[in-house]
């Protein structure tokens, strides 16, 4: 028997049937689905990351204290700083983490403003362009007359900060080094915080003064937009400079991290180096007892990019296990199809079907399932990838619809294959005499 | 027509026997059966049931191989084929018509008849052009697309018999043909057999009613498993002894 005519027999039994044979494919339709948003989530959410990395530049190192070393010693409060080239440090004429400097034996590892000017300072570093400390604020509520903002991130830094974050000013100025060094309340607003202040248009809000936690800053400038990507909205921050911040928001406590930036791209590493040797110098630790971390956007963006390859190979398997439930669910009707219809089977091979014919007819059909409900699945799973799923902007990976189709089609066959052979396999004199 | 040449039997049986299970449990359906059945010899086997006539059908049909003896379907030795082989002898050598019509559901009647051509392998144009014949020959022309379901049992039976001859088959093979009929239809369905002993098709009937017993040339009885009687009615050239006549009636 030739294959249109196979092909006909298979349809006509998975037709004779519709509502089973439509909650057959509803077993592979929802894993082919599955197969493809879910990959398509992890692709989407792994190129977010990738894009806010990329966007602190390519050239930035932060350094951070790391929690897992625990023996680091402070360094010790250095005299006169000197202020360094590109985007310096001004110096402060009080600082709190300087004075607190006294080298107890054992603390909490921390890098604190001291390590910030020694890196800015330091004749060894050459490639380095410019040092920013940074302190975070928690728990920050910006309010401007009545309307309230929770803002994301409160930042205390320097004003090289913005070159080297990559962040620019629409409206208004930045703030200056003396506003640094007089801390001068004054304030740098993301468009989402300005937004949810002031409304529409931002550009009014600058020169008006707003409260931090009830504290009053000058909104000095509006930052510009540079959009979230991802779960994190990169615009819901203010920017002010650390003095104030300190004074105002955080304490004299430690810094968040150290920004630096290097000369250039390709010398990140070189200065990466350059970091590390004075912190060892000064925290008296060498490479393996670091109480600190360097990280380049690079180095987070491969960390970040082979984690979010584990979170996508870990969505894709789950899918996969319902796709292979799926296909278990079509062998299930399939020998329940093969038992209901034992007798169809007795007559045609009474009528001459051989066994070849009645394994293609019953794995025809079983094929037919599968690719069926893997066809439906890819328009739903294209669809439904159309949608943004817990914050995240699924991308479609055309590799999954292919892998998760072929799957599909693979599963008809080998779910196919027992029961279809058991059909072929029936005696026709047993099948005949089957009620 | 080769195949109906009288070269050779279109059966030719010689000791059939055949066992179920073994030892202390052992049941002996057939005890030795010989039977020679000439082309265009239209024969009845008679029996009670148990006489093992259904084990015997299923062996000429080639559903069944017997446990010994030796049996040439129109000249070809079935024991030596294959399982695959029994397939396609099925598809060619026999047309089966079953009690209960067995028809594939949800199946139009040309489809039906349609089948074994199919399995022959039949292009598509000429499997449609005598599945319509064969259709036309049982009088059912103006019923080709319709379902089983939609059809009387007499019709059913009927398409069954269309299904039956249109591969030309050396044996046309009948079970009980009858026996889920009423009377009008089993008068119409025996004409048609009696049709086509006339056209020269070699057929076997069995059955347990003397009235469609009486149709055949040939009247072969059985019991436990062995031939009792074998009575020749008319000559295997003459027309069967009913033909011409109106059909009987059974009360």
């Amino acid at each position: 028997m030739n294959v249109p005519e196979t092909a006909r027999f298979a349809w006509e039994g998975v037709t004779s049937n519709k509502p089973r044979s439509a909650l057959t494919t509803l077993g592979i339709l929802i894993g082919v689905a599955a197969v493809i948003i879910l990959v398509a989530v992890g692709t989407g959410s792994s190129r977010s990351v990738q894009e806010q990395i990329s966007s602190l530049g390519s050239n930035t190192l932060t350094v951070q204290a790391s929690s897992t070393a625990s023996g680091g010693r402070g360094g010790p409060a250095g005299g006169g700083f000197v202020l360094g080239g590109g985007g310096g440090l001004p110096d402060a004429s009080t600082s709190g983490s300087d004075t607190s400097q006294t080298a107890t034996k054992t603390r909490t590892p921390q890098v604190t403003l001291a390590d910030a000017r020694a890196i800015a300072a330091s004749r060894e570093a050459p490639d380095v362009l410019g040092v920013a400390p940074v302190v975070n604020a928690s728990s920050v509520t910006a309010t401007y007359q009545g309307a309230s903002h929770s803002v994301g991130t409160t930042t205390g830094t320097t004003p090289a900060y913005l070159l080297i974050d990559n962040t620019s000013v629409q409206f208004g100025t930045t703030f200056t080094d003396t506003d640094y060094t007089e801390h001068r309340r004054v304030v740098l607003v993301g468009p989402t915080v300005a937004q949810d202040l002031i409304g529409s248009n931002p550009e009014n809000l600058v020169g008006k003064t707003i409260s931090l936690n009830g504290i009053s800053f000058t909104v000095d400038g509006i930052l510009t937009a540079k959009g979230s990507t991802g779960p994190q909205d990169q615009d819901d921050r203010v920017i002010a400079p650390l003095t104030a911040v300190q004074d105002t928001l955080s304490g004299y406590g430690a810094l968040s991290s150290v920004s630096v930036k290097a000369t250039t791209a390709d010398t990140v590493t070189l200065a990466e180096g350059e970091i590390e040797s004075i912190l060892d110098t000064r925290h008296e630790v060498t490479s393996t007892d670091r109480d600190y971390s360097v990280s380049s956007a690079s180095s987070i963006l491969s960390a970040a990019t082979s984690s979010n390859r584990t979170f996508t190979v870990l969505l894709g398997a789950v899918a996969a296990i319902s796709l292979l439930v799926g296909g278990i669910g079509v062998m299930n009707i399939m020998l329940v199809t093969v038992t209901e219809r034992t007798r169809e089977i007795g007559i045609k091979k009474a009528l001459g079907a051989g066994r070849g014919d009645i394994v293609g007819q019953f794995l025809t059909e079983a094929v037919l399932l599968s690719v069926f409900g893997g066809l439906v699945g890819v328009v739903v799973g294209l669809v439904g990838s159309q949608f943004t799923i817990v914050g995240v902007q699924p991308a479609v990976a055309p590799y999954s619809v292919g892998l998760a189709f072929g799957f599909a089609i693979l599963i008809g066959l080998f779910f196919g294959l027992y029961p279809a052979n058991r059909a072929a396999s029936l005696r026709p004199i047993d099948a005949l005499r089957y009620e | 027509m080769s195949a109906r040449h009288p070269v050779h039997p279109v059966i030719e049986m010689r000791e059939i026997t055949k066992t179920y299970g073994a030892g202390d449990t052992e049941v002996r359906a057939l005890a030795g059966v010989d039977l020679l059945v000439e082309p265009g010899d239209y024969v009845a086997i008679m029996g009670a049931s148990g006489s093992g006539k259904s084990t015997l059908m299923n062996i000429v049909g080639c559903l069944d191989v017997g446990t010994s003896g030796r049996y040439l379907l129109d000249g070809i030795d079935v024991r030596r084929v294959s399982e695959a082989g029994l397939a396609q002898v099925r598809n060619r050598k026999i047309g089966f018509v079953f009690q209960s019509f067995n028809l594939v559901a949800r199946t139009s009647a040309l489809r039906n008849v349609e089948l074994p051509l199919a399995y022959a392998g039949v292009p598509r144009a000429e499997r449609r052009e005598r599945a319509v014949e064969a259709l036309t020959l049982v009088g059912l022309a103006d019923r080709l697309g319709h379902q089983p379901s939609e059809l009387s049992g007499g019709q059913q039976q009927r398409v069954a018999l269309a299904r039956a001859i249109v591969t030309g088959p050396a044996l046309l093979l009948a079970d009980e043909p009858t026996g889920a009929l009423d009377s009008h239809s089993t008068a119409e369905v025996l004409a048609l057999f009696d049709q086509l002993a006339i056209q020269g098709r070699t057929v076997v009937v069995i059955t347990h009613e003397r009235d469609v017993a009486e149709h055949a040339k040939r009247i072969v009885h059985m019991g436990d498993g062995q031939i009792l009687s074998d009575e020749r009615q008319v000559a295997v050239e003459a027309d069967p002894p009913r033909w011409a006549k109106p059909a009987e009636v059974p009360a």
